[in-house]
């Protein structure tokens, strides 16, 4: 009784882990999407405002959209750290 | 010091040399040549998780395509050092299949999964000393030798016809060239120290978009995840550390141990501010290795996984997998799509990032407003 009381908990700590980093996983990216969509939204602004400037909005939006989604693998290692080491 | 011109050659043989180094630490954790399982029962029941490991890991062969049972591999040499019978260099095709080599064989389960374990007499397994010329480090000296050819064609080219107008690939490649000078070293590291750099930014920069390039060709010798490989992109971060560190003056340590500008109650009883910086310092390499590692990684794995819902429907049902196969087919080849201009963007980046340290490490001091 003791023992299977044990291994339940040992395989819902499993389980529990893999369901967080699922959620985790999830999060990270809404997370990515809203400032992507923030950095986007404000280039196409920016672009209507100044349709000359189209070149520099468009490689600097490229660039920031890039550091966003470094932001947001880190979030996709740890979740992948929790599910296969 | 050893090489005096900017873009030389032995600079960039240098480069080559000391990328070449990096996979050394990466663990070939991989499946063999083949896959043993798929000998040991026709229906075997396909599983995406170990299909898209074993193709974004390293391996001793080089796996080109399996007909029926008949597997289609290149074989990689093997070099190992073992303490116990020296210097062994043989055939990835020997250990192949769960065949054991003069006490080698290739270790599927328990700790060493993936990699060669040696058995010693007392039946103790080690791991052996391995430089062997994996999937990766072939797909390293590749690149490294067609980066070499390429650009040293090119730099001969312009040493020789110093004053005509570019053509061929010169051309093409002066475009980048340029891109790289102008927009990336000059803007960050301003117009008078920057040409000391432009060697290793445009050899980060070339190495980086070459080898995300050859990770998206299916076929050999490209479509080895080496960009992808978390102890590559770890000594490109490094370098671009030691670099940042060696050519940082005064300021830039003025700038971490005494910040201009920030109240004196930061720094002294407890020297926070200091604490914070000496982390900024160690996190931008950090996150310059995981930045590349993930994006490239991960792009390959959506690709894997689009191509595995064909054969996870076809498990169920063969006409499941034809009609799925058809939107399979149109996500990858957008994510190809994709994956290509992530492959630019990531070398870009890096390299930017790069070049903002580096100009950040050699900035003169401004006249700050003191209150």
């Amino acid at each position: 009784m003791l023992t299977l009381a044990i291994l339940l908990q040992a395989v819902a700590n499993t389980a529990i882990a893999k369901m967080g980093a699922g959620i985790g996983a999830g999060i990270a990216a809404v997370g990515a999407g809203i400032g992507i969509g923030q950095i986007g939204g404000k280039a196409m602004e920016a672009i209507a405002r100044q349709p000359e400037a189209v070149g520099d909005v468009r490689s600097n939006m490229i660039v920031a959209a890039a550091l966003i989604e470094g932001a947001a693998f880190f979030a996709i290692v740890v979740c992948l750290l929790i599910l296969f080491i | 010091m050893i090489c005096k011109d900017s873009l030389s050659l032995c600079k960039v043989l240098i480069m080559c040399v000391l990328l070449s180094f990096a996979p050394m630490f990466s663990s070939a954790s991989a499946s063999p040549t083949e896959s043993d399982t798929s000998h040991t029962a026709k229906t075997e029941a396909f599983k995406p998780g170990t299909f898209i490991l074993d193709h974004i890991g390293d391996s001793y062969g080089w796996h080109i395509v399996s007909i029926d049972n008949h597997h289609i591999a290149i074989p990689l040499p093997v070099i190992v050092f073992s303490k116990h019978s020296g210097l062994n260099i043989f055939s990835s095709s020997r250990v192949a299949h769960g065949n054991s080599y003069n006490g080698f064989h290739l270790s599927h389960s328990g700790e060493h999964a993936g990699k060669i374990v040696e058995t010693l007499p007392d039946k103790s397994e080690v791991l052996p000393f391995d430089i062997s010329i994996t999937k990766n480090v072939f797909t390293l000296l590749f690149s490294g030798i067609l980066l070499v050819i390429i650009f040293v064609g090119i730099a001969k080219k312009y040493r020789k016809h110093k004053d005509s107008a570019p053509t061929g690939l010169q051309n093409g490649m002066e475009i980048i060239i340029l891109f790289v000078r102008d927009d990336i070293a000059k803007a960050s590291i301003g117009a008078k120290k920057y040409e000391k750099f432009m060697p290793y930014l445009l050899t980060a920069f070339f190495f980086i978009f070459f080898n995300n390039l050859l990770g998206l060709i299916p076929i050999f010798p490209g479509g080895a995840n080496l960009t992808g490989n978390i102890a590559v992109t770890m000594v490109l971060a490094l370098f671009t550390f030691v670099i940042t560190t060696i050519n940082a003056n005064k300021n830039y340590w003025i700038h971490i141990i005494n910040t201009p500008g920030v109240p004196w109650w930061l720094k002294l009883p407890i020297p926070l501010m200091p604490i914070i910086e000496f982390v900024g310092v160690l996190t931008k390499p950090f996150v310059l290795m995981v930045r590349l590692f993930a994006n490239i990684s991960a792009g390959h794995m959506i690709m894997l996984g689009f191509f595995s819902l064909i054969f996870i429907f076809g498990a169920k049902h063969i006409a499941a997998g034809l009609g799925i196969s058809i939107l399979s087919i149109a996500f990858t080849v957008f994510m190809g799509m994709l994956e290509i201009l992530v492959a630019f963007v990531q070398a870009f980046v890096f390299t930017l990032l790069s070049a903002l340290y580096f100009g950040m490490a050699v900035e003169e001091h401004h006249e700050t407003k003191h209150h």
